[in-house]
């Protein structure tokens, strides 16, 4: 029945027009920042390592495919949220604006299994949105810059070898994943709490940004706190294109995420079992 | 319009044997459906159900009437699993909903309220997914057959957002008859029809009960609908029944309104001066009286009249559900 179920939910989650908003953004946007690169990607690179001209002398086709996804990859990171909350948000309180719980609900299907339906209806279109943001940065940035080393500039520059990016760029999309999981299951349980998409998706991203603003000020008091905000762990992608790769960090940010994913799941498991349909 | 199409009964889905219930709910050959008992659902301290009885029987078409907020659609989501009771029991096909929900909502169509669909689907759309859930057969030929009997079938691809209310009405009647229940629940499926789609309603009731020998719930405001189609009733007020039975003992019980024509009206009041129907009198006019009597006592009345020389035109007794209705209600007040 879980199959059926699941069934039902994705020919809902993809007739719906909203659904498509996040592949048609990503599918305008990478294309533009890629040829962008491709046409002025080296005077952006010179930019940012200007303070190393002197004492470092770059050479090679350093603005290649590569590179460019794992710009692409940082620059839409911060965005991605704001298109997984639109179908995770809907998922449970579409149903109640609809009036259509009474037509789901009133079927001789366990709750909990059309809750755990929708829930991973909505979890497969997340990793669908990376899968496409993947297929598109690195395909088009190796197409039309071909490969070479990453060049990772943050607090230090780091050059990742090219027959040491794909494994990387692979675990990399993985971690995001499970992040944008995390922030689409805070957004499913907000969704079981109320009876309108708008406010769990506002609610997500209330709470993304207040944990961020928490994660930035370095204050003591918050000290306590921050290991455990899934925000400060959202970013761990970007310790795979460290060198060496911290492991344990990586678990660790890892475990969070998932803990705050079952979290979410269980609350809105409990919620929805017993929650009255009056809508 | 609907018309109705007589639906193929799948042989893996007869029930209607005795077999098929717990000794303790067969009573003769009569099986109880549906059993309520002490069924409450409280929302702080207001009462919505009340400690509400009724038992449905195999076969009835049970009429479930009461005034806005006395209870019916909470009933009814407390039937399908919708809201959870505060207290007392609920049996549908001699099990308990509690411990087998799933294979008694296997065994039930329902429209709860309005009926609600996925706008942004198809006709067709709507009734393949919610097929699936009930382990229907959601083939092509069976969702436009249903689709038929409630003639949609032409329309199966538009999506439901272009429908009237009406349609929707229908296609509500179509995804509760999708998977073959045996006992359909249906609260107000008239709204919104017109006069034509009512009374294709009604006939589809009444087929479906008669010759499918379904069991079937009417919740209904519109009373004379519940006196041509139901053969048992129950009146709820403020959570509680009133009363319940069938409709014609009910409506042969107590006072009925009785029309005397005649040639003057005064007449006959003044042949009933010294009875005691004279206080019975709720209205003159020039050729007619309006008394309020018993059912046994119209004979006498005529007698009555007849040794007193009034000459009678006709005698007219309405006994209507919906007087029966409101003097209950208003007496619960």
């Amino acid at each position: 029945m879980m199959l059926a179920a699941l069934r039902v939910e994705l020919a809902k989650v993809f007739s719906k027009w909203r659904t498509f908003i996040g592949f048609i953004a990503v599918g305008v946007l990478i294309p533009i920042i890629v040829l962008a690169m491709g046409k002025e990607g080296n005077q952006y690179f010179s930019f940012a390592t200007q303070a190393l001209s002197q004492a470092f002398d770059f050479k090679g086709n350093l603005m290649n495919g590569y590179t460019v996804a794992y710009i692409v990859f940082g620059a839409l990171y911060i965005h991605i949220p704001f298109l997984v909350t639109l179908v995770s948000g809907d998922i449970l309180a579409g149903e109640a604006t609809s009036g259509t719980y009474r037509l789901i609900f009133t079927r001789p299907v366990k709750r909990s299994t059309v809750i755990t339906a929708k829930y991973l209806a909505s979890m497969l279109y997340v990793n669908m949105m990376i899968l496409w943001m993947a297929i598109l940065a690195m395909g088009l940035g190796v197409v039309f810059l071909g490969t070479g080393e990453i060049v990772v500039i943050r607090s230090q520059i780091t050059i990742i070898a090219e027959h040491d990016a794909l494994w990387r760029f692979a675990l990399a999309y993985g971690f995001s994943a499970l992040s944008m999981m995390t922030v689409a299951s805070i957004a499913f349980l907000c969704s079981s709490l109320v009876e309108n998409s708008i406010g769990p998706i506002m609610t997500t991203m209330a709470v993304i940004i207040v944990f961020t603003i928490i994660s930035a000020i370095d204050l003591p008091m918050f000290d306590v706190i921050r290991p455990m905000l899934f925000t400060n762990h959202m970013t761990g992608w970007k310790l795979l294109f460290d060198d060496p790769v911290p492991w344990p960090r990586v678990f660790t940010s890892a475990s969070i995420l998932v803990a705050h994913m079952a979290a979410c799941f269980i609350a809105a498991h409990v919620i929805m079992q017993r929650k009255d349909i009056l809508t | 319009m609907l018309k109705f199409v007589s639906p193929t009964r799948r042989s893996n889905t007869a029930v209607t044997n005795t077999n098929d219930f717990p000794r303790s709910h067969v009573i003769g050959r009569m099986m109880n459906v549906i059993e309520l008992r002490g069924l409450q659902k409280h929302y702080g301290t207001f009462r919505a159900v009340d400690g509400l009885d009724l038992t449905v029987r195999q076969g009835d078409v049970y009429g479930f009437l009461g005034p806005n907020g006395a209870g019916k659609s909470t009933t009814i989501r407390m039937m399908m699993s919708l809201i959870r009771p505060t207290g007392g029991s609920i049996s549908v096909f001699g099990q308990s909903l509690r411990e087998h929900r799933e294979s008694i909502l296997r065994r039930i169509g329902a429209i709860v309220e309005r009926p609600d669909f996925y706008n942004y689907l198809s006709a067709f759309k709507n009734l393949e997914l919610v097929g699936r859930l009930s382990g229907a057969d959601v083939s092509r030929a069976n969702i436009m057959r249903v689709l038929g009997m409630v003639s949609l079938d032409e329309r199966a691809t538009s999506k439901v957002k272009t429908y009237s209310h009406g349609m929707k009405q229908r296609l509500g009647i179509a995804q509760a008859l999708l998977h073959e229940p045996d006992l359909i629940v249906l609260d107000e499926p008239t709204t919104g029809l017109d006069p034509q789609g009512m009374k294709d309603m009604r006939d589809l009731i009444l087929a479906l009960s008669a010759d499918h020998k379904k069991t079937i719930l009417l919740s209904s405001h519109i009373l004379p609908e519940v006196e041509l189609t139901a053969n048992r009733m129950v009146i709820i007020n403020k959570g509680k029944a009133v009363v319940e039975g069938s409709v014609n003992d009910l409506l042969n019980a107590g006072k009925m309104k009785v029309t005397i024509e005649t040639e003057r009206g005064e007449d006959v009041r003044a042949a009933l001066t010294s009875t005691p129907w004279l206080g019975r009198i709720s209205g003159v006019t020039e050729h007619a009286v309006i008394l309020q009597l018993e059912k046994a006592e119209i004979a006498a009345v005529i007698q009555h009249l007849s040794s007193a020389s009034v000459t009678i035109n006709s005698v007219v007794p309405v006994r209507s559900l919906e007087d029966y209705f409101l003097s209950l209600t208003s007496e619960a007040v």
